[in-house]
């Protein structure tokens, strides 16, 4: 199994952590991993994107033109992304903030209101919301494995946040809604 | 009629000695012109390693200039160094023997100007290591070009008509400047032109290796010498220029100590 | 698991460094490396092993502060990205000439002048044709993953003692920041300097004991007849290098009709090209040099007489591609696929290009 994903957004919305997260829970289940972020300047503020790799073998490319999952969370992104996921992909999405919406009929698209459901339990989860929604549709890694690379990818005075982050993965789960479905 | 013939062995077995050449400096002829300060600094510097008992444990730098060959005369253990590098190349050795003593041996262009960021930034680290700077007012090696301390209206091959500090700049203190850095413990400023000026000068480069002993910081012994190829004089000539007019602008004594 | 990590290639270089038993890393900060030092700082490495950790105020002044410390007999590093290593090419010029052990990490990005952040591949030249001056050669790894950028900063120290000779780990922009999962290296013991006389010989200057003469570190030598001999030392160690310390991984060349030849993130990118292309019925393979000097001449040569053709795929103008050029020595077509400026290629881009170049050879 391999999976490709691209996760799009504003830097500061935890696009870079989500990944780091995701990755290290890929580790825990003995998958091949990786990382590659937009780095520079444009960082702060900015749009920020991650490639994240899982594959049960060795990763060729960490650099791609085409994703089997899209995690879009602004709308430039969505611009720059929405043609980059393989046919029978999947694009998910918070609506929020979202004017032009994917036209895409030859993928899955989901939605999830991350930045509503967060504001819920705490905004900085944001991201875990909308990586709770993502394993819904795509159930790449196992829950504990995600506790594990919580930890693992978590600075050990923020482990008390764990639950709070796990939380916020179950409130995804439950709250993401398929629009399309190939 | 014979002539008695007295071999130097002869003196030296008949006489009292009074003055013996250090052993960490080797049997070879100096590269310098007659007349240079520069072979009365290696001396003074090769003795008082000797004198303290340091000579196993030292290691000294060779700079870009006159003295590039140094280490073909002292008889330690040596680097040379690419052109101003030196106090990063001395920072360099310091940092993973900190046990060892080391030096570095520049002149003014290697110090002053080339390397003038290397010069400040190991003082300003405090670098515990001793810096000799031989301060004769032109590049010797290269053929008496103008340095960073020549002296205004002082003519060398590139200010031929005498430096003119509107466009050229000023000669520059470099001694004063690092000796307001809070890491150097020790800026002096000496000559070695007359026996009177060497015995001081040695004293300077005693207390600066005892500060490196005592991990002190930078100890800094600027020596105001003559060139007198350079200068285009005769050696009696130049160190009286010297006196006159080197001196009058890198005035002698401790800066900082 | 414990030794398991996730870990950017600047951050896992620097871990291995310390785990290598490195005495000393001499840096200064530049965009795509400043990780670096960066998690030297962090880690503190002198209470782990006592390695000495320096931000220098130049990348003049680093490298000649490794240039110091090496010549002590210590393992020592430094690392920078493409402007710095300009700088930087001075003292390893000077380094070559005394013999100088230590490694020197570029984290490449796209040039030149001041160029951009983005990765590159555009200082091949400059790292296997001399880049500083005088007749010299160094050592080149190009790592192509994580794991790479931490295995090789132990293979560079040992290749570096073993010949006395600068040994520079060619990576890019893209391992620099990628994070990958990273098996670190067990911790290596530091070196007395008994020890290093032991293994290497007493050429360091660590102080004159009476038993021996003195040691001197230079590269000056006023007579030429001296500098030549010394200059048919050099060329007689790289000849030696050259015969024993060729690295390459061959990708699915067996088969292979057309091979692609790429180093670092460009290998990567290629085998993903492999996969495209072979699910099209394209049977590609590459070559990826491991050692980008000395390059692997020989295997390619070999290949040529199976292979329709090359494309060298880099992140520059072409630099690579001469090296192949001469390799292949006219047996089959070699071109070059390239983007600059710190711009990646996409596998899809580099396929287009193969496929053309496939249509040209028919």
């Amino acid at each position: 199994m391999t999976e490709e994903i691209i996760i799009a957004g504003f830097g500061g919305q935890g696009v870079l952590s989500m990944g780091k997260i995701l990755a290290y829970s890929g580790i825990m289940q003995d998958q091949e991993v990786s990382w590659m972020p937009s780095y520079g300047p444009e960082m702060r503020g900015g749009t920020a994107n991650v490639t994240v790799i899982l594959s049960d073998d060795r990763i060729n490319s960490p650099i791609l033109n085409e994703f089997d999952t899209a995690i879009v969370l602004n709308q430039q992104s969505m611009d720059k992304f929405e043609s980059m996921v393989k046919p029978g992909g999947l694009l998910l999405y918070d609506p929020n903030g979202i004017s032009h919406h994917p036209k895409r009929k030859d993928i899955t698209i989901a939605t999830i209101e991350a930045v509503k459901e967060a504001t819920l339990i705490n905004r900085k989860t944001f991201n875990m919301v909308v990586m709770g929604a993502f394993l819904k549709v795509h159930p790449i890694v196992k829950m504990d494995n995600i506790h594990r690379g919580l930890k693992k990818s978590l600075p050990e005075r923020h482990h008390h946040l764990i639950p709070l982050n796990e939380e916020a993965i179950k409130k995804g789960m439950a709250k993401v809604q398929i629009i399309h479905k190939v | 009629m014979t002539e008695a013939v007295i071999t130097p062995e002869e003196i030296i077995k008949r006489g009292k000695i009074v003055f013996k050449k250090t052993k960490n400096m080797l049997d070879k002829t100096l590269s310098y012109c007659p007349g240079c300060g520069h072979g009365v600094a290696h001396r003074l510097v090769m003795e008082v390693i000797e004198e303290m008992g340091i000579t196993e444990d030292t290691i000294g730098v060779a700079p870009v200039g006159c003295s590039v060959l140094a280490y073909e005369f002292m008889n330690i253990d040596m680097q040379q160094a690419a052109h101003g590098r030196a106090p990063a190349v001395a920072t360099g050795i310091k940092r993973v023997l900190p046990e060892k003593y080391v030096f570095t041996y520049q002149g003014d262009g290697d110090l002053a100007a080339i390397g003038t960021a290397e010069t400040i930034h190991a003082c300003n680290r405090g670098e515990n290591i001793v810096i000799i700077f031989i301060n004769n007012g032109i590049y010797g090696m290269t053929g008496g070009q103008m340095a960073p301390t020549t002296l205004q209206g002082m003519k060398s091959s590139t200010s031929p008509y005498g430096r003119v500090v509107e466009t050229m700049g000023y000669p520059l203190k470099i001694t004063e400047m690092v000796a307001m850095l809070p890491g150097v413990a020790y800026a002096t400023r000496q000559a070695v032109h007359e026996a009177k000026y060497v015995r001081k000068a040695k004293r300077a480069i005693r207390k600066a290796f005892e500060n490196q002993k005592d991990k002190k910081g930078t100890s800094i012994v600027e020596i105001v010498s003559n060139c007198n190829s350079g200068w285009k004089m005769t050696p009696v000539d130049s160190n009286k220029w010297l006196e006159e007019n080197m001196l009058a602008y890198f005035p002698l004594g401790d800066i900082k100590k | 698991m414990e030794d398991v990590k996730l870990m950017k290639g600047n951050e896992a270089m620097a871990e291995a460094a310390i785990r290598a038993g490195a005495d000393a890393y001499f840096g200064y900060p530049i965009t795509p490396q400043s990780e670096v030092i960066e998690y030297l700082m962090m880690e503190k490495p002198e209470n782990r092993t006592g390695m000495q950790v320096l931000q220098a105020e130049s990348e003049v002044a680093a490298i000649n502060m490794v240039y110091g410390a090496a010549a002590c007999g210590k393992r020592v590093m430094t690392s920078s990205s493409s402007p710095g290593i300009s700088l930087k090419l001075e003292g390893i010029s000077y380094m070559a000439g005394s013999e100088l052990p230590c490694l020197i990490a570029n984290v490449m990005r796209g040039g030149p002048g001041l160029g951009t952040i983005q990765p590159g591949q555009a200082d091949y030249f400059q790292a296997v044709k001399g880049g500083g001056h005088g007749d010299y050669r160094l050592i080149v790894l190009a790592p192509s993953t994580v794991q790479e950028m931490a295995d090789f900063v132990d293979l560079g120290f040992e290749l570096a003692f073993k010949y006395r000779n600068p040994v520079m780990i060619l990576s890019d922009g893209a391992i620099g920041q990628m994070m990958e999962k990273v098996f670190l290296p067990d911790q290596k013991e530091r070196l007395t300097d008994k020890e290093v006389i032991n293994k290497y010989g007493s050429w360091a200057t660590t102080g004159k004991p009476e038993s021996r003469e003195r040691n001197i570190i230079t590269s000056l030598n006023l007579k030429s007849e001296v500098q030549e001999n010394h200059n048919f030392h050099l060329q007689k160690k790289y000849k030696s290098i050259e015969e024993n310390e060729i690295r390459y991984e061959a990708i699915q060349c067996d088969d292979a009709e057309y091979i692609m030849v790429a180093f670092g993130t460009s290998a990567r990118i290629c085998q993903k090209v492999i996969q495209l292309g072979r699910d099209k019925g394209l049977k590609l393979g590459l070559l990826r040099p491991i050692t980008l000097w000395p390059f692997p001449k020989q295997i390619i040569n070999k290949l040529a007489d199976t292979s329709k053709g090359f494309l060298s795929v880099e992140m520059n103008a072409g630099q690579m591609i001469e090296d192949v050029q001469l390799a292949v020595n006219g047996k089959a077509p070699v071109s070059h696929y390239g983007r600059m400026g710190g711009m990646i290629p996409s596998p899809s881009d580099v396929l287009v290009a193969v496929e053309k170049e496939l249509k040209k050879i028919g």
